[in-house]
Formats: C-alpha cells, sequence, structure tokens
C-alpha cells in the first residue's frame, strides 16, 4: 500500500474502452432481452414486426410511457420520485382537447407547446414543495397525484373529449410516419436524446446525479441542489404533459381516467432500465429500454402463447428479477473493489 | 508580519440549539504560511472550519477574508471566495468517477457549455502525478480506502486553486509515506504564497509542517505563538488547561480470568487471523491509524457485522457472528465509535434509550409501559450523573459528553461481563473525559474485562494494561503497560506489509 | 437478562429525574395526532349539524362498512412505515387473495372456509415474499413492492381471466353485511375483526418491546441493529403482517360485494397510505402513533361520506385528500424550521462537539 493504492489506470486505447464498457453495461442486458422477445414473438408470427401495423405498432405503442419514462429517471436520478405523471399526462391531455374545441385551426406545434406548459407549471408545483420544504416527494407528488386528477375529473365529470373534437390533421399524427418510423415516436426519441446528451455532458446534468448519489455531500460541494431538483421536476412534468398531448394524438380522446395508473408503470420502467431507486446511478437509455420493454412484452404474450392475463405477473416478475439483478451486480462489484484494495 | 492577513476571525460564535459549540473562535491567517490550529476534541475546531466553510452561519463575531467582511451562506459561496476545506470525513459521490468527484460543479466546458471529458481526465490525471498516486481517473469512488478518499479530497481542494486551504485531520487515516507525500504539497503551496490551515492531534506533524500554531480549548481562543517558540509541552497544557497525569487515573487490579477469546478472525476486506484475549478486571488498548481495521473487530467480536472464519468465545460460551442479541446474552457491551448513529438513537428518549438493551427483560406478560422503562432507567442515569431535566427528553438536544454517558448507562444496565468501548472520549468535554476515565478504571476494578478502542495515544498509554496495535487488518503488536511508548505503537500502527508482517515488543 | 439482577446492582440514586418534561395536558394535546383527532370531531360535528341524514345510523353502518378494509390494512402499514420501509402492495395482495378463495370456492368446489384459510396462508406467502426480499436481500421496498404490486395483480387477472367469480353462500355474505345488535343499528360486525385488529397492532406498537424495536429501527436502524433489535426478522415479521391482513380485507371484500373482478381494489394501496400519513406518521420512519391513524383513516371516511350526502362529487373528496396530505407533511416542516428560528433556553456554557463532528463514519467505503 505504499505507493500503489489502487487499480492502475486504464492504459486501453478509448475504443476498447468504450466497447468494454458497453459490453459490461446493464442497458445492453435488458436490450438483449427486448430483442430475444421481439425475436421470438417475430418468429411464431411473421407480422409481428414484418408487416406495415406491426413495424408501426411495435414503435408507436411504447412512445407515451417512453416520455414518461425519461422524465421520471431524471427525478428518480435525484432520490426523489414523482407519483403525479399520470394525473399531469390526464390534465395535458385535457387542456389539448379544450384548446382545439376552442381554436379548431390552431398550429398543432402551438398544441405541444401547451401541453409542454401545462406540464412545466403541474411540476413545477411539485418541485416548488419538494425544495422549499424539504418535504419527500414521495408524499407531495402523492398528494398532487389525487389533486391533479381530482381537479380534471372536476372538470370533465363522466364526460369525455371526443374524437370529433380534434382536426383530422392532429387525429392522423397519431399514426403518421417519417421513413416508417411514426412522427410520436420520433418525438420521444429526440427527447430521449436531448435529455441523455444533456445528462452525460453538461454540468447541470452531472450534478443531478451528483444530487441523488450523495445529497448531503452535494451540499458541502456548495451544489445548488434545490435548483437542480427543482429542474428535474419541470422536466418530468414537462414530459408528462407532452405524453399528454401524445396520449390525445393517439387515442383520439381525453376522460376523467386517461393517464390512470401510468405512474407506477413510468417507475417500474425506469427500475427495470437499471437506474437506482435511490438515486445516483443508472441512464435515461436504460429508462427508455425499459419502457419499450415493458410494452413489447405487452403485445408479445399472446402471440408467444402466453395468456396475456398473466401480462401483468411477467411485468411484476420482471421488476423484481432486475432489482436483484442490480443487487447482484454492485455486491459483486463492490466485491471486485475490495480484492483490489486489498491486493495493491 | 507585513502583509495583511488572509482570514481573520474575531470572537466569532455559533450555537446549536442550547449548544454552545464555538463560544469565541480567533484566529488569524497570513498568505504563504502554515497555520496549526490544535485543541481537544470539542475544542470547536470543527465548527470554526465550519463557519470558514460556510456549512454554518456565525450568531457573532468577526469574519474578514483578505481584509474584506464576509458572510457565507452556502458552501458555494465560500468555495467562490477562494476557500477550501478538507474535512476530517471525505465527503465523495460514491456513484461517480473519481475525477467527476474532484471537478463535480466546476467541471472544465468547452464550446456549446458541453463538459470537455479528455481535459478533465486530464487535469485529475495531473493532479495525482503531482500527489504522486497511482490512481485510474475513470475509477468509481465506491470502494475507496480513506486513504484514498482522502486523496481525492486533496486533489479536488488543489484543483480549487484556493487562496486559503484548510485541513481538518487530515492525516488520521495516512500511513508515513502517505502524510510526507501531503506535506510535500502543503509546503509548495504554501511557497505559492497561500494561507493553510492544519489541524491535527499528532504533535509531531505540527512541528514538522507548520509556522504558527493557535490553541483552543472549549470553544474559545487560548493562544497563537510562533513554532520555533514554543514546546509540546506547553502547547498541551493550553490545550487541556491542567495537568495532563489528572486525566488517567488508571489504577492497578487484579487480573482474572479470560473473559474474551479471539481466535483465528478474518472478514474478506476487513482484518485478516485476529486472535487475542481479554481478562476480566483487564483493560486492554486497541490502537491503530483510523481505517486500519480497530472498529471492524469490535464491531465482529459483538456480532454487529458478520465475519468469514474463526470463533469468539466470551466467559467460555461461543458467540454466534451477526447476531448482537447473541453477545449480548454472553455479557458483553459495546459502546460504539459513533454515537450518534451507532450509539443512541437520537429521536428517542434518555429513559427509552437506556432501557433500550435490558426492556426484554422489563415487560410483563409481554407489554411494555413508560412507567416501567422510567423506573429502570432513572438509577442509571443518576449512576452516571446524566445531566438532563427529565427522563423524557430527546438525546439529540443532549451534548456529546451527556449523549455518550447514556449510551455507557445503556449498557452498565445489562451488567455485563465485557465492555467494548470505541473511542471513548471521543468529542466529550474535559470533565467529561476525566470522569469516564475513572469510571472505566472503576469498573475494571470491580473485574469487568475491558477492550477500548482509541485514536488518542495518551488515552491508550494512560488507561490500557497492555496494547494491542492494529495495521491494515492484523494484529501487529501486543505490548504491556510498562513497555509502551508512543514510539513502538506508533511504529507497530506503521508497519505496513511490505516492511514486516508481525512485530512483538 | 435478568432484570431483577440487573435493578440490585443499579446503586442507589444519588440523584432522581421527573420522567416527563411537560404536563400530561401539554404532551398529550400538542401534538399531530390530536390535531387530527380534533379535525375529525371537527368535521364530524359540522357535517351532522349541517348534512342531512348525515348522523343517521345508516350513514355510519355504511361510512364503518366501507372503509373496514382501508382502517385494517392502514394498522400494518403504520409499523411498516415507521420501521422506514413501505408497502405498495397491499391492494394486489387483496385482490389476489380473494381472487384465490373465490376461484377455489366457484370453479373448484372447495368448501368456501378451507378456501379462505388457503387465503389467508397466500396473503402470508406473499407478504413474506416481500419481506424477504426487503428484510434478508436488502433490496429497497418502493421498489420490490411496485413489483410485487404489478406482480400479484398479474395473478390476479391470471386467476379470473373472463370469468365471473360471485354468487357466494348467502351464509358468508351476510357476515360481511350483517348489524351488530338489529338491523337499525350503525355497527356492521366487521366492526368486531376491526377493533380487534386495532387493538392488537396499538399495543404491538405501543407497548411491546417489539413496538419499542419498530421505532428504533425507524429512527436509526444502524443503533438499532447495535442494541440487538432483529431489524430483518422485525421487517419480515411486518410484511407478513401485512399480507395477512390484507388478504383477510381481501374476503371481506369479495363477500360485501359478492364478487371479485381484476381491478378488486385498485389504487387502495395509495389511499391506505395516504390515511396513514395523514395520521401523523412520518415517511422518513420513527415516528407516529396509531391513534393518529385512526383518527386519519376515518377523516378521510367522514369527509368522503359527509360530501357524498352533500351532493358533491367524488373529485371533491380526491382533492382535499390530496391537499391534506400535503399540508400535513408541509406543515410539520414549517413547524420545525419554526422551532429552530426560536432560541432554547440559554444554556450553561460548555464545551461540546459540533453535531456533524468527530466521525470517521465511513462513507464510501463498505
Amino acid at each position: 500500500m505504499s505507493t500503489t493504492t489502487l487499480v492502475a489506470p486504464s492504459a486501453q486505447p478509448r475504443v476498447t474502452r468504450i466497447v468494454t464498457a458497453i459490453t459490461r453495461s446493464r442497458e445492453l442486458a435488458i436490450a438483449l432481452v427486448l430483442v430475444v422477445i421481439l425475436l421470438a414473438a417475430t418468429t411464431k408470427r411473421h407480422t409481428f414486426l414484418f408487416s406495415h401495423d406491426g413495424w408501426r405498432d411495435t414503435l408507436l405503442s411504447p412512445s407515451i410511457l417512453l416520455v414518461l419514462a425519461i422524465g421520471e429517471m431524471v427525478v428518480i436520478v435525484t432520490r426523489n420520485v414523482d407519483l403525479s405523471v399520470g394525473s399531469t399526462l390526464g390534465i395535458s391531455a385535457y387542456v389539448t382537447g379544450k384548446i382545439f374545441i376552442a381554436h379548431p385551426g390552431i398550429p398543432l406545434i402551438a398544441v405541444f407547446v401547451a401541453g409542454l406548459l401545462v406540464g412545466a407549471v403541474l411540476g413545477a408545483i411539485n418541485g416548488l414543495l419538494v425544495t422549499i420544504f424539504k418535504v419527500p416527494a414521495l408524499v407531495i407528488t402523492l398528494g398532487t397525484l389525487y389533486i391533479y386528477r381530482g381537479f380534471l375529473t372536476h372538470e370533465l365529470g363522466s364526460g369525455r373529449i371526443n374524437a370529433d373534437d380534434f382536426p383530422a390533421n392532429f387525429q392522423k399524427l397519431g399514426t403518421q410516419q417519417i421513413l416508417t418510423i411514426p412522427v410520436l415516436t420520433l418525438i420521444g426519441l429526440f427527447a430521449l436524446v436531448l435529455v441523455g446528451y444533456y445528462l452525460q455532458t453538461a454540468r447541470g446534468g452531472r450534478e443531478l446525479y451528483a444530487v441523488g448519489s450523495d445529497p448531503d455531500a452535494a451540499v458541502l460541494y456548495g451544489l445548488p441542489t434545490g435548483r437542480r431538483v427543482f429542474g428535474a421536476f419541470v422536466l418530468c412534468g414537462s414530459l408528462a404533459g407532452l405524453a399528454g398531448v401524445f396520449s390525445v394524438a393517439r387515442y383520439a380522446t381525453a376522460f376523467s381516467g386517461t393517464g390512470l395508473n401510468l405512474e407506477l408503470q413510468a417507475v417500474a420502467a425506469v427500475v427495470i432500465g437499471g437506474v437506482a431507486i435511490f438515486g445516483g446511478s443508472g441512464t435515461v437509455w436504460g429508462a427508455a429500454i425499459g419502457a419499450f420493454l415493458l410494452i413489447t412484452i405487452d403485445r408479445a404474450l399472446p402471440i408467444l402463447g402466453i395468456s396475456d392475463f398473466w401480462q401483468g405477473a411477467v411485468v411484476g416478475a420482471l421488476i423484481l428479477g432486475s432489482i436483484c439483478l442490480d443487487r447482484l451486480l454492485s455486491m459483486r462489484r463492490t466485491h471486485r473493489l475490495i480484492e483490489a484494495r486489498d491486493d495493491a | 508580519m507585513p502583509e495583511n492577513p488572509t482570514l481573520e476571525l474575531q470572537d466569532v460564535a455559533k450555537a446549536f440549539g442550547s449548544v454552545l459549540a464555538l463560544r469565541s473562535g480567533t484566529l488569524t491567517v497570513f498568505p504563504g504560511s502554515i497555520h496549526a490550529l490544535v485543541g481537544e476534541n470539542g475544542a470547536g475546531k470543527s465548527t470554526l472550519v465550519k463557519v470558514v466553510a460556510g456549512v454554518y452561519r456565525r450568531d457573532a463575531g468577526e469574519f474578514r477574508l483578505g481584509g474584506e467582511s464576509v458572510d457565507f451562506g452556502s458552501t458555494a459561496e465560500s468555495k467562490d471566495a477562494g476557500i477550501a476545506v478538507i474535512y476530517q470525513e471525505p465527503t465523495l459521490f460514491p456513484d461517480l468517477s473519481v475525477t467527476e468527484n474532484i471537478f463535480m460543479g466546476r467541471q472544465p466546458v468547452g464550446s456549446s457549455r458541453r463538459i470537455d471529458k479528455p481535459a478533465m481526465y486530464g487535469e485529475a490525471r495531473g493532479l495525482f502525478q503531482r500527489l504522486g498516486v497511482d490512481i485510474d481517473p475513470r475509477r468509481q469512488a465506491l470502494g475507496l480506502s480513506i486513504a484514498d478518499q482522502q486523496i481525492i479530497e486533496i486533489a479536488k481542494a488543489i484543483s480549487l486553486n484556493a487562496r486559503l486551504l484548510i485541513m481538518d485531520e487530515p492525516t488520521a487515516a495516512l500511513s508515513g509515506n502517505e502524510v510526507e507525500r501531503l506535506f510535500a504539497v502543503a509546503r509548495s503551496l504554501r511557497d505559492e504564497g497561500r494561507a493553510l490551515v492544519f489541524i491535527s492531534h499528532r504533535f509531531d506533524e505540527v512541528f514538522a509542517l507548520c509556522d504558527t500554531v493557535t490553541v483552543m480549548r472549549d470553544g474559545a481562543y487560548i493562544s497563537t505563538d510562533a513554532v520555533a517558540e514554543t514546546t509540546e509541552a506547553a502547547i498541551v497544557s493550553k490545550m487541556v488547561g491542567r495537568e495532563v497525569d489528572d486525566l488517567f487515573p488508571k489504577s492497578a487490579t487484579e487480573v482474572g480470568d479470560v473473559v474474551l477469546e479471539v481466535q483465528g478472525l478474518n472478514s474478506f476486506g476487513e482484518f485478516h487471523d485476529i486472535s487475542f484475549q481479554v481478562r476480566a478486571g483487564e483493560i486492554v488498548g486497541l490502537a491503530g491509524l483510523v481505517g486500519a481495521g480497530r472498529s471492524e473487530i469490535a464491531r465482529a467480536v459483538v456480532g454487529v457485522d458478520r465475519y468469514d472464519s474463526g470463533s469468539v468465545t466470551v466467559a467460555g460460551k461461543r458467540v454466534r457472528g451477526g447476531h448482537p442479541r447473541s453477545a449480548i446474552r454472553a455479557g458483553v457491551a459495546f459502546v460504539p465509535e459513533d454515537r450518534r448513529q451507532q450509539g443512541l438513537v437520537l429521536e428517542s428518549s434518555v429513559a427509552r434509550n437506556i432501557a433500550s438493551v435490558i426492556r426484554s427483560g422489563l415487560s410483563r406478560s409481554g407489554l411494555l409501559t413508560n412507567g416501567v422503562e422510567n423506573t429502570a432507567a432513572g438509577p442509571w442515569a443518576a449512576r452516571l450523573q446524566v445531566k438532563t431535566s427529565a427522563l423524557d427528553m430527546k438525546a439529540v438536544t443532549m451534548s456529546g459528553g451527556n449523549q455518550q454517558k447514556v449510551v455507557i448507562a445503556k449498557w452498565l444496565a445489562t451488567n455485563p461481563r465485557l465492555l467494548i468501548i470505541d473511542e471513548p472520549t471521543r468529542g466529550i468535554d474535559i470533565g467529561t473525559k476525566a470522569e469516564v476515565h475513572r469510571l472505566l478504571s472503576e469498573l475494571a476494578g470491580q473485574g469487568m474485562a475491558i477492550l477500548m478502542i482509541s485514536s488518542e495515544l495518551p488515552e491508550v498509554l494512560g488507561m490500557a494494561d497492555r496494547v494491542l496495535v492494529v495495521c491494515e487488518g492484523r494484529i501487529t503488536a501486543d505490548i504491556p503497560r510498562d513497555d509502551a511508548t508512543p514510539e513502538n505503537v506508533m511504529r507497530a500502527a506503521t508497519s505496513f506489509s511490505d516492511t514486516e508482517a508481525k512485530e512483538t515488543a | 437478562m435478568s432484570t431483577t439482577a440487573d435493578r440490585a446492582t443499579a446503586p442507589a440514586s444519588s440523584r432522581t429525574y421527573p420522567a416527563y418534561s411537560r404536563p400530561w395536558v401539554l404532551r398529550t394535546l400538542l401534538t399531530r395526532e390530536f390535531a387530527v383527532i380534533a379535525l375529525l370531531v371537527l368535521v364530524y360535528v359540522y357535517s351532522s349539524v349541517n348534512i342531512a341524514y348525515f348522523d343517521s345510523s345508516l350513514t355510519i353502518y355504511n361510512l364503518l362498512r366501507d372503509n373496514a378494509p382501508i382502517l385494517m390494512m392502514a394498522l400494518p402499514m403504520t409499523l411498516i412505515i415507521i420501521t422506514g420501509e413501505i408497502d405498495l402492495s397491499v391492494s394486489s395482495t387483496l385482490a389476489v387473495s380473494a381472487a384465490t378463495a373465490g376461484v377455489l370456492v366457484k370453479e373448484h368446489s372447495v368448501p368456501i372456509g378451507l378456501a379462505v384459510v388457503i387465503a389467508l396462508l397466500l396473503g402470508c406467502v406473499l407478504g413474506a415474499l416481500n419481506g424477504f426480499l426487503v428484510a434478508y436481500v436488502g433490496l429497497p421496498s418502493l421498489a420490490v413492492t411496485i413489483g410485487t404490486l404489478a406482480l400479484y395483480r398479474g395473478l390476479t387477472e391470471g386467476l379470473i381471466q373472463t370469468n365471473r367469480i360471485a354468487q357466494f353462500p348467502p351464509s358468508w355474505q351476510d357476515l360481511a353485511s350483517k348489524h351488530l345488535g338489529g338491523v337499525t343499528s350503525p355497527w356492521p360486525l366487521v366492526l368486531v375483526p376491526m377493533v380487534v385488529l386495532t387493538i392488537v397492532f396499538g399495543l404491538l406498537l405501543h407497548f411491546t418491546t417489539f413496538g419499542r424495536g419498530v421505532y428504533e429501527i425507524g429512527n436509526s436502524s444502524e443503533a438499532a441493529h447495535f442494541s440487538g433489535v432483529e431489524v430483518a426478522r422485525t421487517k419480515f415479521l411486518l410484511f407478513v403482517l401485512s399480507g395477512l391482513v390484507a388478504s383477510f380485507a381481501g374476503i371481506y371484500v369479495m363477500l360485501r360485494a359478492d364478487s371479485v373482478a381484476t381491478d378488486t381494489g385498485t389504487g387502495t394501496e395509495l389511499k391506505v397510505i395516504a390515511s396513514v400519513l395523514l395520521g401523523g406518521v412520518s415517511i422518513f420512519g420513527g415516528r407516529g402513533a396509531m391513534h393518529g391513524v385512526i383518527a386519519g383513516v376515518l377523516l378521510i371516511a367522514v369527509l368522503n361520506s359527509a360530501l357524498l350526502l352533500d351532493n358533491q362529487g367524488s373529485e371533491i373528496i380526491q382533492i382535499i385528500i390530496g391537499l391534506l396530505l400535503v399540508v400535513s407533511v408541509i406543515s410539520s416542516s414549517l413547524l420545525q424550521r419554526i422551532r429552530s428560528l426560536v432560541p432554547r433556553r440559554v444554556p450553561a456554557i460548555r464545551p461540546t462537539n459540533a453535531p456533524t463532528a468527530g466521525d470517521e463514519s465511513r462513507k464510501v467505503a463498505p
């Protein structure tokens, strides 16, 4: 232990290092599961992937959960959680409908902006409550889950906004494709790349990880923890708002139950994607793959001969399996690091 | 001195609730100087450091930096003002790479505010070279040894390019080589004209490194002298405010039968091949550097941690590993090093804390009431002279010394055969310290076996009948009271595997 | 450890301490729990005076009957949250137990008594799975129980599929709707198990060594472990109890509705947790009391019932629950801040260590 205290610096060239990092990554494992399921379902039924509708649905169905999971991941990485995303999605869907009823000819981009803004405001409420009062996000967002949903039900009652209320070009957007890739999925992937890039290369992004890794240390470092957590909630809310617009485009309806119970699915996608529930580690890519996996399993199970009634059980088992796997991997990693330390 | 001081503190005070942690902190540090700040645990040094660092806001007093009065509301502000602090306990983000830990919040950015990773890793590599360590800049901080964590902290502080660097006991967990390396860095920073504050308990380090020394006692400023014009004895008497000999009233005792027998204890990554005995009426000191594995050994013996192989026998009975109840039943009491996290339930009342281990014996037909707990706890609080207005006061409101008394009371209530006490007097005031020492001596006199872990050499040498020294998870020496000197204990504590494996004095 | 011996060794006290720092009245009245109780009484009295039929025995009967599952599940949930964990899977456990009993009776002609016993055992097993993963594997309960929430709900869907599970023996159905005493009495039979469970869990939490351990685990699981509290076993047992009670609630819900569906009890977990938190239990663990939780459950129930009678939509109650939750956590945070601003009694000057200083607790190294 005289001078060499640690594992020697990696002398590997950059490419080797990146390849090793990818092959060892948690994201790859989950992506492989996704590929296996896609392959199995396609072998069983060709049209699952190799047909116009099959291809479209494979990409399109996860788009809503995808954007929710991206936002949820950013909040979870700071050691918080947002349970109100389902309700936020519902309200955004409702506002989207309202806008179309009031201004039938409004440009689509304005609707997307409105959805984002509505979500941002609702997310900001969560963020303010959590950061100003320093109270647990779980309780606050459980509260706002009820409040936002209650507000939605109060506005809509048992009524619903229907397909007739939406202009045709907006409804078409729900299934429209560019180069065979659905537009909604493209938007979702665009959001994914933006957030992923931010988390990896911006100071603010790295600080989100730091805050989640050790909040007390983050304060000692002088990081703006409150601002970061607030920002995470605003982002999460905005993306839930975007998901609300997606939901209307895709299903051409908004009612008091839009987005109900989606919050736990979003958390599940994030957890399956290898993001630690207590923050500090994981990637948004993992969360995105988690979202694709959850939805794809849903669609693939009946084809694989498993009644889709068991779909929920499979998803549950998947969540449990992935957190157990994470535990195992981290234990092995710690063991290896100690071994390296002792051998040095 | 010709220049204006970098840092000036005048009668700075800070209170936490009912506890006045810092009464009148006064400190003047000049550029190009390494200034030692010494004082006993609880003298207020750490609080003073945290005021300077912006962790706490002072309640009163003057605080000037480079001649200007400042008042930091956050650590970010003090950092921006050019202050870097290395805390006693490293504060790293375990999930992130060591490089990110160094540069978090101020990473080098390229165009479009994107973090310039190659530059960042390059800088980290440069820092590690300067510090003479071989650390992979991409390595995760998780699993670093305490010494390596400290190195990361130092690299972080250096990279800040600060005009004032404060090091709060940076050497507690370092080996001789590592200390030398740190000193070389500190001297080169001084020669660049920066001001450094160095807090340490080791006088040889103070004399080797520093030019000025300020002594604090009981939360207040005592004196400032040039190191060249003072002596260790003079500093010690100012720190303590009385003769040192009074502090360790260990009386000779009859040593009886073996109470604790540890044989071939191993725990992966913590300690190896530990065997020793503690007899009735004997105080055995367990010395060594912080992080050498002393506390880990104690934790395994009392069943708090599991171990891989070996055996622990108390009064002839095997104690199950990883099972504190088993050790408690065998008559083992354990006062842990971290009383706020491990020794006490801070949010719980004095009575519940004291009764927490004996309460299963207090319940009648399965039911337990506050009344019974209070009745049982009262006499023990009195025995230890705990200062509290009522038994339902929460432990969190008490001073360190009083908290320690509550922990000891809780364990004495179990009527133990063996008392294992980890850092018995850390962070408590002098009066209580003497009380604790007197108590330990008295208990040994009554035939209790005591295993005492301490980082304070005078305490070990004054109290222990026998000193076991731990280094890198192995026992490297077993020295009887009469042969024990600071020199041979320290030598054994730093006899790393590359020199000699075993040494018996 | 023999206590008589311990007390014998305790020396004659040179000093005695009062047991309490504040008089009984203050200790009782100035608490979160009492605030919730006061609010409950206030709402109840206001509703009785202002809302027609609110004080009728039928209203009370319905209120108790409908909220029995929430109250029962809130009991073990209280203990779990006090240890700092959470169980989100209770509503799914409720559903899968009911579905199991229902399917056994209707599809496999198992005698209903036996089916109920099997369902209760299943509840224990499902709780034990949660408990095992949380207590012994050491996984975060939030993630584990989100997983089992999905898993157990999935099992329910798999068990029931498209079948209609209904029409249980009338004698059993009666158990869920019977009044204690005459038909005009406001007390449903389910009040009996409710009260029994409440007493059991109340005693367990407040008057046993186990309960003391529960608080200690929540406040500092490390300190609890150091003083010999069986942290893992305690948590495991609590999850098993939670599964058992949820399963009992499932049987009750099944009999009361005379049917089980794939969505039976969906979302109840959040209502249960909301009630517990409203009752003053801290989500961080270590704080809370049973009487507060009971008041929390009843407060939501009374509000719900009053607003329905007042012809308000069910969404108003949702908004109110949400607001109460948010306000309740914010208020305790605010109170703490205000308290920390008010200087305490000026102490005798006495040196001591800063709260966070002095311990090289190892943050990174395992």
